[in-house]
């Protein structure tokens, strides 16, 4: 080889050298060959039946649908960008402390690439500031505590619901709409941070939309207690126009069962926050009159657009029962993160991207989902605002095996979340500034 | 007035049911000295046997009231199963071991019960309710109380009267009084100690399952629910004094009575007023009401 050949060869090296290089920036990190998302729900427990089970029945179908690309615009495309998904499912069983350890294993251990979860709001609050040292991503799909962004600023964790501020601001509203001239309210609530943050803000909020509304009785019955017969009668004798609870699962059905033989509902009106979970369960023994709230649009409060019908027929088909708002919550989180991966590989002119730019793509995101459209508002983009809404049990229909709901009405998210930067209970206090409802 | 009587009523109700809960484990302390942790899983087997059992009978659309009996049976037959299972399958290889130990043994035990209850039932929930909107209501200082809350009142009071004749009365009742002050001397006195104890076992079984069954028509049988009663159960039952079924009656009956007062009058404490009583009671008396103080064996 003579020493202009030998030239000509180390430039095509170069050039082959500086194309593949080049080549390699055109086109991409490498796409990995899966997504692999942690959920953790309860599989176990008494949350298991109620909640539990109902999300990750829906995470199991969406997530089927979604790789398949069966999934109605605007989330047609397999997977997340193509990529599929595969889940992780781990039970939310065993207080925080093991969750936490969990967390742990499945970020360092089985690498996923982020994590759906927590249904319990102290798994919450346990979880999230070791998602922000680990600096994984953490999207929190049903925890109802508002205290999470309220308190500190997350850039790894997400929250793609509304939290209970707006189910009790907005049975407030609700039941100052159906029933204008209700003067006494009584609660009987878990007692909890979960039932003592429900009923506060409902009380305060009733205080503050009508200050000479009277509380009779405040119970406070131990989670799980399952016997109600004593409260049954502390609420009977108080004779309030409005009796408001948050229980939730077993209690829930457990506190229906012993009230409505001695007929609680007859003198005053029962406003069930997470009532829809036992409308199919309990078909014909709920009575006409009672207030059923879902934790925002979703169940049988969900609106009528095509991802809702779709969802719904999905799971019907699957699991023979509708969904209950925990799947809702579960699909919110699901389509929140395919949303978010597909718009940073689009901002990234499809190169896959990293944690930091999953996160800077869901922070302040609007997406649609099943419930309606979703905006990630407050906690600096981090923590959803959604609207609720509320109807009252009228009749039983022998086709869905439920009461049908009637005066439903909805009210929109800037009517029942505090504006970005303030904190609830201020907001409340302060008779809900900058609020805007129809 | 009216208050006061609703107050004693309520608390009447709620005492039986935490004694219908609270026998058989009072009974096994007195004459095994076990600490049965097991209790909570029977308990929860019987309610989900008398909730499947009712739901099953309800859709045969028999005589309603054979609703009460199907929850009956469902009790005795779950509770002679499983007492004879755990006694002489496990239990009976840890007479005159650590207390420890054998607490562990039903403890598992209890795992063990949870695991199968999922296993049999799902995780979904049961509804049994025909029985408790059957009987009607009847109205009290003008509240209406489910006729059923009494017929708690009668199974409580009778499933107490009942192990009292049993234990005071009756043949076999003066052998287990015989080896509950002194097992060893009974033996020597020709006691078959093996049938006593397994006889005994059985029938605290079969008490726990009853408290499930009657317990299920109230609630919705999810898993977990045996849990919550261990801790009642052992609430009543150390305020009682351990091993005493008189104890466990008046430990009902005072907790009941308290717990009713705070719901109506400081609903705040409702969640403190077990542990305030079982506080209270032991601190006048280390050994509960009716505990006996035993000199120790060498």
């Amino acid at each position: 080889m003579g020493r202009g050949a030998r030239g000509w060869f180390w430039l095509a090296v170069a050039v082959v050298a500086a194309v593949a290089v080049a080549g390699r920036t055109w086109a991409g990190a490498p796409r990995p060959s899966e997504v692999k998302v942690g959920i953790v729900t309860f599989l176990s427990g008494a949350a298991a039946a109620p909640f539990g089970i109902p999300a990750r029945n829906a995470a199991e179908v969406l997530i089927e649908e979604l790789n398949a690309g069966r999934v109605p615009a605007p989330y047609s495309t397999r997977g997340v960008g193509g990529v599929p998904i595969r889940p992780v499912v781990i039970d939310e069983a065993g207080g925080a402390e093991k969750q936490v350890a969990e967390f742990r294993r499945l970020v360092l251990d089985e690498r996923v690439d982020l994590v759906i979860g927590y249904i319990s709001s102290a798994d919450c609050l346990a979880v999230a500031p070791v998602a922000e040292e680990l600096r994984a991503l953490l999207v929190l799909f049903d925890c109802g505590t508002h205290q999470i962004f309220e308190e500190r600023t997350y850039r790894y964790v997400f929250r793609t619901h509304g939290h209970q501020i707006l189910d009790n601001v907005g049975a407030a509203r609700y039941i100052l709409r159906i029933k204008p001239e209700v003067a006494t309210i009584a609660g009987i609530n878990q007692n909890y941070a979960w039932g003592q943050d429900s009923w506060n803000t409902f009380r305060d909020s009733m205080r503050r939309l009508k200050p000479d509304v009277r509380v009779l009785a405040e119970q406070f019955p131990r989670l799980f207690a399952g016997e109600y017969s004593a409260e049954l009668s502390a609420l009977l004798a108080a004779r309030p126009d409005v009796i408001h609870t948050s229980f939730w699962g077993g209690d829930l059905e457990s506190f229906l069962i012993q009230g409505l033989p001695r007929r609680i509902y007859e003198r005053s009106t029962l406003v069930l926050t997470t009532g829809d979970t036992v409308l199919p369960r309990l078909g014909q023994q709920i009575p006409p009159g009672v207030v059923i709230g879902a934790r925002g649009p979703h169940g049988a409060l969900a609106p009528n657009v095509p991802l809702n019908r779709w969802f719904r027929e999905v799971y019907t088909s699957r699991f023979n029962v509708r969904p209950v708002y925990p799947a809702y919550h579960m699909s919110q989180a699901i389509l929140g993160v395919k949303h978010a991966y597909e718009k940073a590989l689009a901002a990234n002119r499809g190169v896959w991207p990293t944690r930091e730019q999953v996160a800077a793509a869901l922070r302040g995101a609007t997406f649609e989902t099943p419930s309606g459209t979703i905006r990630m508002a407050l906690g600096n983009g981090h923590q959803a605002v959604e609207g609720v809404a509320f109807g009252i049990t009228s009749r039983y229909n022998s086709a869905t095996k439920e009461m049908e709901l009637t005066r439903v009405l909805s009210f929109p998210a800037e009517c029942v979340n505090p504006p970005e930067g303030m904190k609830s209970e201020e907001w409340i206090a302060r008779g809900f500034p900058g609020a805007k409802c129809p | 007035m009216d208050k006061l009587a609703v107050i004693a009523v309520d608390g009447l109700v709620f005492a039986s049911w935490l004694f219908l809960v609270s026998a058989g484990l009072s009974l096994i302390y007195g004459v095994l000295r076990i600490l049965n942790v097991a209790h909570g899983g029977l308990f929860a087997v019987g309610a989900y046997a008398g909730a499947s059992l009712v739901v099953a009978y309800s859709a045969a659309g028999l005589w309603p009231l054979g609703a009460l009996l199907a929850l009956l049976a469902a009790a005795v037959a779950s509770g002679l199963v499983l007492g004879l299972v755990v006694e002489r399958g496990v239990l009976r290889w840890t007479y005159g071991r650590e207390p420890v130990m054998q607490l562990l043994v039903t403890f598992s035990v209890f795992l063990i019960l949870e695991d199968l209850t999922k296993l049999l039932w799902g995780v979904s929930p049961y509804y049994a309710y025909q029985p408790y909107q059957l009987l009607g209501q009847a109205r009290v200082a003008g509240i209406d109380y489910p006729v059923y809350s009494f017929l708690l009142l009668v199974v409580a009071g009778g499933t107490g009267l009942g192990l009292w004749w049993f234990v005071r009365r009756t043949r076999f009742g003066r052998l287990v009084v015989a080896v509950i002050h002194d097992p060893e001397i009974s033996v020597a006195m020709g006691v078959n100690l093996a049938r006593v104890y397994v006889t005994t076992f059985t029938l605290g079984a079969v008490l726990a399952a009853l408290g499930g069954a009657f317990t299920a028509p109230m609630i919705s049988v999810v898993p977990g629910i045996g849990v919550e009663v261990i801790v009642l159960a052992f609430a009543v039952v150390v305020v009682g004094g351990l091993g005493s079924l008189e104890g466990a009656a008046v430990g009902a009956l005072l907790i009941g009575l308290v717990r009713a007062a705070a719901v109506h009058l400081v609903p705040v404490l409702e969640l403190f007023t077990i542990y305030l009583v079982m506080a209270a009671v032991l601190l006048v008396r280390p050994l509960g009401l009716f505990g006996r103080i035993e000199a120790r064996r060498i």
